[in-house]
């Protein structure tokens, strides 16, 4: 992944950081609850969410077990309908072809639409080195681009940013990226995205270059999807000369009509909305609308070793919704930024340690960075199994065992001695030395309770012989969940 | 090696535990969720597509056939329109009664000049009355995707009943994805800022949806 993060404290630190800014948890707090109530009154919407969830569980697991038919398959299709299909092994692999593409047209500027492949990858760094500006276009992704910033939520990626420094920023930083900041610019959300309008219109009328990531790509046909609020998909969809998106190959359904489970299930679970305001669906290129040339960079980037972990792989069915991180008692209070990667919450403290590995301090702690308690869950449209693969990592870092890193399978050793144990003690004992997170991480359910030990294994055996760990009480997470929020996760729960 | 065969061999290595006869995708995906929700007679699935485009914000309308070319001459008059781009194939009879100067939807017009266009008027492709959506496909009466996204007011026309169906299973099945698609719920939004709504970021602040028939 990006060097963004290079140097990152592990999750423990961050998140004692974290959790001491007080505008931070407020914002943090605000957005989650918001996002929460509004997501379970959607979802009850729809009588059959159970089975709609059963299915786009099915399908991704399906397509994931035959991946490589299905990429070659899109592959073709992409190419029948006009399109150039690229693929890159890893970030690097990826910012090359990018460049090189973006070079060919002869431009120096880029608009994009977010797009967390090319977060994952570090691509405005990369275009930037090489004398290209990429400018974000989503209205949060400015804001973070213009604070100098780090995205913190998948979704809202500026949650942690209330109005009064988003004005600040946009007054400070506006100008020195094209259009300023009008005078007297007050922080009321209606003008500030008022300003955003004008400084961002002002650079998609001139782009000739487009990038984006694509929420789906339908084998059968060739289509891509990009599913989004603001209009600023569709300027960078249509309007450049040349479209470049870079997309995850776990993105892949196989058919056009499974869509129709995605298009339902992704609006209610994320933006907690019926269907977002836009969604554009494209098919190679089209004679005389949109962009003249269209190409895909199919990533691989720790994916494809993400797959040879059999129960680590279900978190490549992930379609980004954001829910899990909404419910996360643990990122309600330690943020997005406190896990040093593109992907935080729950789905990233699974996703970014088989992604990158965990040779690093804050990938190890990673798997660490959780209570437990199983919400992720149950709010999941695709029903990952969080808590399960959390286990199955943390099981991986203390007692070693074969992984595949770069398509070699590799014997990962105990890790006795090693920075990641320590990092994995420093986690435990910060989420047992809190009582706030304990006192929701604690309510765990009883299918999980037996992963937590009185004793540490292997070599926390030491730390926690000298140490009492935190007994785990017998009141299960769902009935925790019913007694105090009424509702048992909407999700069809097993 | 290039990139492709070394990350299909992963792939392949990667999934070394998935039997040869693993189940075909028909078996192996359930599709026992609902293809539409609820019961509801053509009339009040016209009636919930209205209830939920307004309640995402869009300004619906409702008319006969013979009142419709007043009812799009008002709508420009309200926004003081001075311009309107016209897709191609746009029924005529649905400007006759307006005198706004109109602005064909031509291939080589650029960004800017699409930008100081006031309105635009199209028709839609299908209608979703559980989402409260329009689908656009490109076709001759609504012209290319630019022409409604960069003017910041948009008039669409819905035949009502034909246009709309129920559900997006519905939807997806009658839509041809070799078209480029944009589906529409609500003019342009964001939640960015401290999750309050706000509308018209970079699309259209103004959709208003005519239902028709
Ligand atoms: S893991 Fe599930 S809940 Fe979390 S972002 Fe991914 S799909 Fe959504």
């Amino acid at each position: 992944m990006s060097g963004t993060f290079v140097g990152m404290p592990a999750f423990p630190e961050a998140a004692r950081e974290a959790v001491g800014n007080p505008t931070l948890r407020g914002n943090l707090r605000h957005a989650t609850h918001t996002i929460r109530a509004k997501r379970a009154k959607a979802v009850a919407e729809l009588s059959d969410w159970a089975a709609l969830r059963e299915a786009g569980k099915r399908i991704k697991d399906h397509t994931l077990r035959q991946l490589d038919r299905y990429l070659v398959q899109l592959e073709e299709s992409v190419t029948a309908a006009g399109g150039t299909v690229h693929w890159a092994a890893d970030a690097d692999e990826a910012n090359r072809i990018v460049t090189r593409l973006v070079k060919e047209t002869g431009e120096s500027e880029v608009v994009k639409v977010k797009s967390m492949a090319t977060q994952e990858i570090g691509l405005n760094e990369a275009l930037e080195a090489e004398g290209i500006r990429a400018y974000e276009t989503d209205l949060a992704e400015l804001i973070v681009q213009l604070g100098d910033d780090r995205p913190s939520h998948i979704l809202v990626p500026a949650i942690h940013r209330n109005r009064g420094e988003i004005r600040d920023i946009f007054r400070a930083e506006m100008s020195e990226w094209g259009r300023p900041a009008p005078e007297g610019l007050t922080d009321t959300p209606a003008e500030l995205a008022e300003a955003a309008r004008l400084h961002l219109r002002e650079k998609f009328l001139r782009a000739r270059v487009g990038i984006s990531g694509a929420n789906f790509m339908v084998a059968e046909t060739g289509t891509l999807v990009v599913v989004e609020s603001e209009g600023n998909g569709r300027m960078c969809l249509t309007l450049p000369e040349t479209l470049i998106s870079v997309v995850g190959i776990e993105k892949i359904v196989p058919t056009w009509r499974d869509l129709e489970v995605f298009l339902q299930t992704l609006p209610r679970s994320s933006t907690a909305e019926r269907m977002n305001p836009y969604t554009s669906t494209w098919t190679g290129t089209t004679d005389g609308d949109g962009p003249r040339t269209f190409h895909l960079v199919l990533l691989d980037n720790g994916r494809t070793d993400t797959l040879a972990d059999e129960v680590g792989r279900q978190a490549l069915r992930c379609i980004r919704c954001s829910a899990c991180l909404n419910v996360c008692p643990v990122y309600e209070r330690a943020g997005g930024h406190a896990y040093g990667s593109v992907y935080p919450g729950p789905i990233g403290a699974i996703l970014s340690p088989q992604l990158r590995g965990t040779q690093s301090e804050i990938d190890a702690s990673l798997p660490y960075a959780s209570s437990l308690c199983g919400a992720c869950y149950e709010v999941c449209p695709v029903a990952i199994d969080i808590p399960e693969v959390l286990v199955h990592l943390r099981e991986r870092i203390v007692e070693g065992g074969p992984v595949t890193r770069e398509g070699n399978k590799v014997v990962l050793k105990p890790a006795k001695g090693h920075a990641a144990e320590r990092a994995a003690m420093r986690a435990a004992r910060w989420a047992f030395g809190r009582p706030g997170v304990l006192r929701t991480g604690q309510r765990l359910a009883s299918r999980t309770r037996r992963f937590h030990p009185r004793t540490l294994p292997g070599p926390g055996k030491a730390w926690s012989g000298t140490r009492d760990l935190p007994a785990v009480p017998a009141e299960p997470f769902r009935d925790w969940w019913q007694r105090t929020r009424g509702t048992i996760g909407e999700g069809g729960a097993k | 090696m290039s990139s492709r065969e070394r990350i299909l061999g992963r792939v392949r290595r990667a999934l070394a535990d998935v039997p040869q006869d693993d189940p075909s995708y028909a078996e192996a995906v359930a599709r026992d969720y609902l293809r539409e929700h609820g019961d509801r007679s053509v009339a009040e699935t016209v009636e919930l597509l209205a209830e939920n485009l307004a309640d995402y914000r869009a300004l619906v309308h409702r008319c006969g056939a013979g009142e419709l070319p007043s009812m799009v001459a008002r709508l420009l008059a309200d926004r003081k329109a001075a311009t309107v781009l016209v897709p191609p194939g746009l029924e005529e009879s649905w400007l006759a009664e307006t005198d706004v100067t109109r602005v064909p939807d031509r291939g080589e017009s650029t960004a800017h000049e699409l930008d100081r266009v006031d309105s635009v008027v199209t028709a839609c492709a299908i209608a979703v009355a559980e989402t409260g959506t329009i689908v656009l496909d490109g076709g001759p009466d609504q012209g290319r995707r630019r022409i409604t996204l960069v003017p910041d007011h948009h008039i669409c026309v819905v035949r009502v009943p034909d246009q709309v169906v129920s559900s997006v299973p519905q939807a997806l099945e009658r839509l041809d994805p070799r078209r480029p698609l944009t589906w529409i719920s609500g003019p342009s939004a964001t939640s960015d800022i401290e999750l309050d709504r706000v509308e018209g970021v970079h699309g259209p602040r103004t959709l208003e949806v005519i239902l028709v028939g």
